[in-house]
């Protein structure tokens, strides 16, 4: 039942300050030249910005309650339409720079937490602190400076090669490369996946590796962790199935709570490596004052939000079976 | 090699060596500054959406490249009647179209396309008026609807427009963009297939490429057109790839990523010169940057006042400090390349003492207030309103006027400006077709000042000199008139004009047959690559 008020308030709430963003969507786009009166009036009327803004709102919600997000002021196109084309290079990154900062970022933890006090633990959670604070621009600015023009390993930006052309069958460009059956174009979105994965990444990768070490700490002073041991149990044993298991529960939380952050990373992400994502196309939207695209767009990755929190928690009653007690 | 062998191996060799150069057929990457709105010419005003079409579409005339001569095009000559009236064009025999999975063309381009293009535009009743918004900006803005009396088939390879009243700059006015050929067969073909929009989506043209494919903020991609009936394409395959930071394009041009680019920001020519992979070509840009007075308003209704600031500003550490080497310093509204330009009008000179004097002769008090608009936008003719703004403001402070920067967000910023609220506006022009008209009357007729011009200046002589230029077909005539003009124009001083910018096209060094055009997008026909 708490998805009519959170539908509400995002909403009324992207509506709101897109209307106090000054400009007008029409106006925004208009050249040195000026526009006539008649044909401000016409767009005005046409899109609806004749009306006050409570009927806009309304209207809009209307529209929406239909699943109707109504069309980009700039192309035309229906918001759901270019949404679709766009979210899965969204979700491509996403789901590397989450998989890289998992991979690494957990048994990182998990070393300086059974290193405690060593020379490797201090460094790494300097490196962290560093890492979780990084200005993502200016990150991955310096990172195409150095592996792209400086040593040439990586491509500067975008998905795959532009000398490939792979038909976007999916869209995820990993599955569309393997059934285009062209060894060059796999080996070109890997490539083109690295830099992004990794700038994206950095920020969850410090974040899930420091809470990986502080959950682990508290979880191996824990009684249960002495009897394992006192047991007989291997070293390998009691951290992985006795203390990672338990600590891993805090460590979900923020897995979850970072998609939201990770969407907002791939905002800038996706501007500074030309990555034709979701998050590209709001920026763009908000420059440009494409009002239906900029609600529309938030509307759906705050849903996107909601559906992977809801994910988390159902994923805490995996971990924990006292929650679904 | 199984698919899931190659993805593997894939996945070792990348994470092993990094990137790759794929060696495939001959492409060209064009990087550019954004996302088009639509492939269609005729609904686009800005310069990243009409670069995205001009691979595929042609008009009936065209500007030559890296000139504003006009040539033929789809027309190979055309008659003007002795009255200036009648434009009777004759069409090229043997113009292919392009065809694309929902389009095989069944004949060749003909007059019934000419009398289609022009009819969408103008007629509200035809079945694709409507479609993709129906904006036709610059039709409208160029006085079609008023100049366009008709657009009638004399026969296949005929057509003949008449006009309401005699227009010189009407062939280079449809050399431009919005003026472009699209087929009738492929848009009835749609309409029968209930799918209209496509023909502003996957454009189907007779240029030297053809349409693929377009990935929304990622690419563009083109092949070469065999059938082109002016010679075939270097390349096989031309791709714009989207990139918005100037940073980021700069470090694909520099890693050959793409092999050319444009925009980039004017910090970063000297390191380009100096990187013997990449070449940089450059060219005065037909663009003038202004600050205009609005002679309506105190104390700028006043001749002097406007002079004295003129004397007052320091252009020359303008151009140095904002505009690093790529602007030229301007003294009349047009561009110094483009025909009719008067060399012979003497800027004011730059004497703030001078200017002092005239001020308190016109009874201008010390430490009198004033505003100076700087713009929120960067333009190819003002890279840095703001900045310019400061510099106007320190040289005014010594004349004794106080200035406040004002700015606005672009939208309300020009509509302010154009209803008359500011006193001293930053602004400029890039021309349209080449043509004087598009600069004088555009900016400064009688007519403008009671529409959107920004100094609401109206001197009758001057107007009358620009009315007569633009309905005389003698370019000679026009050039007399125009550079007049120019001078009736200085002894007013509406303006303060600040410079032409310098246009700019970095390239690989291994990049052959690309020119920066003076008018439109860049011609990718005779691109190579060494």
């Amino acid at each position: 039942m708490l998805i009519v008020p959170t539908f509400i308030g995002v909403t009324l709430l992207s509506f709101t300050l897109i209307h106090l963003v000054p400009g007008d969507p029409i106006e925004a786009r208009v050249g040195e030249r000026g526009i006539a009166p008649e044909r401000l009036a016409a767009l005005r009327h046409e899109f609806g910005y004749d009306q006050p803004l409570w009927k806009q709102f309304v209207d809009y919600e209307v529209q929406v309650v239909h699943g109707d997000l109504g069309v980009s002021l700039v192309t035309r196109q229906t918001v759901w339409s270019e949404f679709l084309t766009l979210f899965p290079a969204t979700i491509e990154l996403a789901f590397c720079a989450i998989g890289f900062a998992v991979l690494i970022g957990i048994p990182l933890g998990v070393v300086a937490a059974l290193r405690r006090g060593t020379p490797f633990d201090y460094g790494l959670m300097g490196a962290s602190v560093t890492g979780a604070s990084m200005p993502i621009f200016w990150w991955g600015l310096m990172m195409i400076l150095v592996f792209s023009v400086g040593f040439g390993w990586t491509p500067v930006s975008g998905r795959v090669s532009d000398m490939y052309f792979v038909e976007p069958w999916s869209g995820f460009m990993l599955i569309d490369c393997w059934f285009s059956d062209d060894e060059g174009a796999c080996r070109s979105t890997l490539s083109h996946l690295i830099l992004p994965t990794i700038v994206l990444g950095t920020i969850p990768l410090a974040n899930f590796a420091r809470m990986t070490r502080s959950a682990m700490l508290e979880v191996l002073g824990e009684d249960y962790i002495r009897t394992a041991r006192a047991k007989g149990l291997s070293g390998m044993r009691v951290t992985v199935v006795h203390a990672l298991r338990n600590a891993l529960i805090p460590v979900v939380t923020v897995i979850g709570l970072s998609v939201g952050g990770l969407l907002g990373g791939a905002i800038l992400t996706e501007t500074i490596f030309a990555w034709p994502g979701v998050g590209h196309w709001i920026i763009e939207s908000i420059q440009r004052r494409d009002y239906p695209v900029l609600q529309g767009g938030t509307l759906l990755i705050a849903i996107i939000v909601i559906g992977v929190n809801l994910g988390v928690d159902m994923l805490y009653s995996v971990l924990n079976p006292r929650i679904r007690r | 090699m199984s698919r899931r062998t190659t993805l593997l191996s894939a996945l070792a060799l990348t994470t092993a060596l990094g990137a790759v150069s794929p060696a495939l057929a001959k492409t060209f990457v064009y990087c550019s500054e954004g996302s088009p709105e639509n492939f269609n010419p005729m609904l686009n005003t800005t310069g990243t959406s009409l670069q995205a079409s001009a691979p595929v579409y042609e008009g009936l005339t065209a500007f030559k490249t890296g000139t504003t001569e006009v040539v033929g095009a789809l027309a190979e000559k055309w008659d003007v009647s002795a009255d200036g009236l009648v434009y009777t064009f004759h069409l090229r025999h043997n113009v292919k179209w392009h065809s694309n999975k929902n389009f095989k063309p069944t004949r060749g381009f003909n007059a019934d396309d000419v009398v289609f293009s022009f009819d969408r535009q103008a007629n509200k009743e035809n079945p694709y008026h409507k479609v993709t918004g129906g904006g036709y900006d610059y039709y409208n803005d160029m006085d079609m609807p008023k100049l366009l009396k008709s657009v009638t088939k004399v026969d296949d390879y005929t057509v003949k427009f008449t006009l309401s009243a005699p227009q010189a700059p009407f062939i280079a006015d449809i050399a431009m963009p919005f003026a472009s050929i699209q087929s009738k067969e492929y848009a009835d073909g749609l309409l029968k297939m209930g799918k209209p929009e496509l023909i502003d989506q996957e454009p189907i043209g007779t240029g030297p490429f053809e349409f693929v494919q377009y990935v929304k903020d990622a690419t563009i991609r083109f092949k070469r057109f065999d059938a082109y009936y002016n010679g075939k394409a270097k390349v096989d395959t031309l791709v714009y790839s989207i990139n918005k930071d100037a940073a980021v394009r700069l470090a694909k041009l520099r890693a050959n990523e793409c092999q050319s680019t444009l925009n980039l920001a004017p910090a970063d020519l000297p390191s380009i010169r100096s990187d013997k992979n990449l070449t940089l070509l450059s060219q005065p840009g037909l663009n003038v940057g202004y600050l205009a007075f609005n002679t309506t308003k105190k104390p700028f209704d006043d001749v002097r006042v406007r002079m004295a600031v003129n004397m007052a500003v320091d252009k020359k550490a303008i151009l140095t400090a904002v505009y690093q080497g790529a602007g030229q310093a301007a003294k009349n509204l047009i561009p110094p390349t483009m025909w009719s330009y008067n060399d012979k009008v003497e800027d004011f000179k730059y004497d703030p003492a001078a200017a002092k004097k005239l001020l308190a002769d016109a009874g201008v008090a010390e430490g009198t207030e004033v505003d100076l608009w700087a713009m929120p936008v960067q333009r190819p003719y003002n890279p840095d309103a703001k900045r310019i703004g400061e510099l106007m403001q320190a040289d005014l402070a010594k004349v004794g006027i106080k200035a406040k920067i004002v700015s606005y967000e672009w939208g309300e910023y020009r509509k302010r400006a154009q209803a008359g609220e500011g006193q001293m506006v930053q602004m400029g022009w890039s021309g349209d077709n080449g043509d004087p008209d598009n600069f004088f009357a555009v900016l400064a007729s009688c007519a403008a000042a009671k529409a959107n011009s920004l100094t609401k200046w109206c001197n009758p002589t001057y107007d009358a000199m620009i009315t007569k230029a633009a309905t005389i077909s003698n370019v000679a005539e026009r050039t007399k008139l125009y550079q007049q003009a120019q001078v009736e124009m200085h002894k007013d001083a509406p303006y303060l004009f600040i410079a032409h910018s310098v246009v700019f096209l970095p390239m690989r060094a291994n990049v052959t047959g690309l020119k920066i055009q003076a008018v439109g997008s860049e011609n990718f026909l005779n691109v190579d690559l060494k």
